[in-house]
């Protein structure tokens, strides 16, 4: 028996979802009273052994060159040789991209149970129960699985990230390989910024700002947080900004440890993709935005006075000139 | 070429949450239904465009629900698509879901299944994945674009800080978020029309659930907002540093 959960890497690093997966699995086989294994697919530069650290006790590793292209099919039918190998009960992935693309087929796979968008430990004291976030955020569902096998997709930023002592055993997994369906022809990332779904800070714009002209302000302030920039619906569909940076119900729903909203009076398809956020504020002129409502700190005043005043006080903190 | 389109209605994006029988179950009472924003703007729209492009194309709805959802099914059917499929069942378990509608995929024998990326009620992100393996086809998740030449699709999908662009045969099953398509408005011609385009109800295959909802939880409330002076905005920086500790 053990809790094998799924090392997520790109470019061979591995992923900080990842990391938080890893420590979430060795919790739960601690819970279980069994060990926790991981298996990574592809070409790695780092050192696996060291993420024993996280609690992880073997990493299986299938090493192919197909691996180093994402193809949801083939990668789950190599997971699935791992959970054999593993002898595993309980597998985790990260509810981030691609785990969203194969923990369902792992799940249809082996006719194992999916709570996918996991945000706690799972309750084992009558049967397993897992927490998973409803409602796009406004609500919690606490999800029974009965099957065998028991797969659970943890969502981002909703665990802690535990690093103690040991090494891990790295064992290649001889895995079958099928022949990739999918060829990927390109990758676009967007360099020298933070990505949205993984940063720990956000800043954010509405239409407050009155013009794609005035966001170097949001921009300066989310250089100096190391935060990563968003922006609401309506910013998005009138093209002041990428659509990638729309957050809301529609668009991406992000949970980072401090989100600033600036301009943006909050509606509710806003706030579902932003409720998660562990800290919020808000800064708005209209002290009637029902964003305040839901804010932890707020400034009711016009964004182009105050937030040059709040990047020259960030400056001041960090010591820039 | 065929196109299969899955459908699932959900509260409006506005509904208010709550829950009854010991929070157990979702509290209808007043609820607007919608088509699931993902499904309808994403998914739905952009088959639709690929049939415009070819109308010999077939398009083809499916949900898995009750009686009750028909009319969610005809606002769908009056933005496009040929005939709907609604499979019998009520249920909140993905892969029960997923199974019936593979088995109307098999059927069908479709070219491509289309999903959105999730549900707002159940965000579950799991029901094209599910399908994909059960008919055992590439599946890709998150695509923001669609294009078809032929047989052969260029997708692009979202990744952690970017986008990866790539290229499969069909049969394929995708999953469609933001990027896809615009939202469109059904104008009169479709209303009508969709009252007439064929509803075929089937009765579900026999298929284990593999989880339950064992109850529900509302968040805890925020303790209120902390109001800062608009002339004193240093304020903030220093209680997110030093009490927020997020600085």
């Amino acid at each position: 028996m053990s809790v094998l959960i799924y090392i997520d890497q790109a470019d061979g690093h591995v992923k900080k979802a990842s990391l938080e997966a890893l420590s979430y699995g060795a919790k739960v086989a601690a819970q279980l009273g069994t060990t926790a294994e991981g298996v990574v697919l592809g070409t790695v530069t780092e050192d696996l052994a060291a993420l024993g650290k996280y609690g992880v006790k073997k990493i299986h590793h299938v090493s192919n060159d197909t691996l180093n292209h994402f193809d949801a099919q083939v990668f789950t039918a190599v997971i699935a040789q791992a959970v054999t190998a593993a002898n595993a009960t309980v597998v985790i992935f990260s509810n981030n991209v691609d785990g969203k693309a194969i923990a369902p087929r792992l799940s249809a796979r082996l006719k194992a149970g999916l709570v996918s968008g996991a945000v706690a430990l799972p309750d084992t004291s009558n049967g397993f129960v897992v927490k998973k976030n409803v409602f796009s955020g406004k609500a919690f569902a606490n999800i029974g699985l009965n099957s065998a096998i028991k797969i659970i997709s943890l969502n981002p930023n909703s665990y802690k990230v535990e690093a103690g002592e040991g090494t891990a055993e790295v064992a290649a997994l001889n895995a079958t390989v099928e022949a990739s369906k999918v060829k990927v022809t390109k990758v676009n990332k967007v360099t020298g910024e933070v990505p949205l779904s993984e940063a720990e800070i956000v800043v954010s714009g509405g239409r407050g700002l009155k013009g794609p002209e005035n966001w170097g302000l949001v921009e300066e302030l989310a250089h100096l947080l190391h935060a990563a920039t968003a922006c609401s619906r309506p910013v998005a569909d009138v093209h002041w900004r990428p659509h990638h940076e729309h957050v809301g119900q529609t668009g991406l729903a992000i949970a980072p440890n401090l989100y600033i909203a600036i301009g943006i009076s909050g509606a509710i398809q806003h706030l579902a993709g932003v409720n998660r956020s562990k800290v919020i504020v808000v800064i708005n002129k209209d002290p009637e935005a029902p964003f305040f409502k839901a804010a932890d700190y707020g400034i009711v005043g016009d964004a182009f006075e105050v937030v040059p005043k709040i990047i020259e006080a960030v400056k001041k903190l960090k010591g820039v000139a | 070429m065929k196109i299969l389109v899955c459908i699932s209605k959900t509260p409006d994006t506005t509904a208010k949450i709550a829950f009854t029988d010991n929070n157990t179950k979702f509290a209808t009472d007043g609820v607007q239904w919608i088509i699931n924003p993902y499904d309808e703007w994403y998914a739905l729209v952009r088959a639709i465009e690929l049939k415009e492009k070819d109308p010999s194309t077939v398009l083809h709805l499916v949900t898995v629900a009750g009686a009750d959802t028909d009319p969610v099914i005809r606002k769908a059917l009056a933005l496009g698509g040929d005939e709907a499929i609604r499979v019998n069942a009520d249920s909140h378990d993905s892969f029960y879901i997923a199974a019936q509608i593979a088995e109307v995929a098999k059927q069908g024998n479709y070219d491509l299944v289309f999903t959105g990326r999730e549900t707002i009620d159940y965000n579950g992100s799991s029901i094209g994945g599910m399908v994909a393996e059960l008919l055992n086809l590439p599946y890709v998740a998150l695509a923001t674009k669609f294009d078809l030449n032929g047989t052969t699709a260029t997708i692009t999908r979202e990744i952690e800080g970017g986008e990866e662009i790539c290229e499969a045969s069909l049969p394929l099953v995708v999953s469609c978020q933001k990027g896809m398509a615009e939202q469109r408005i059904p104008n009169m011609k479709g209303i009508m029309g969709a009252r007439t385009k064929p509803l075929k109800v089937v009765e579900p295959a026999a298929t284990d659930a593999l989880t339950t909802i064992v109850g529900f939880e509302l968040p805890p409330a925020k303790a209120g907002v902390k109001l800062i002076p608009a002339d004193n905005p240093a304020e903030l920086v220093r209680l997110l540093h030093e009490e927020a500790k997020m600085i």
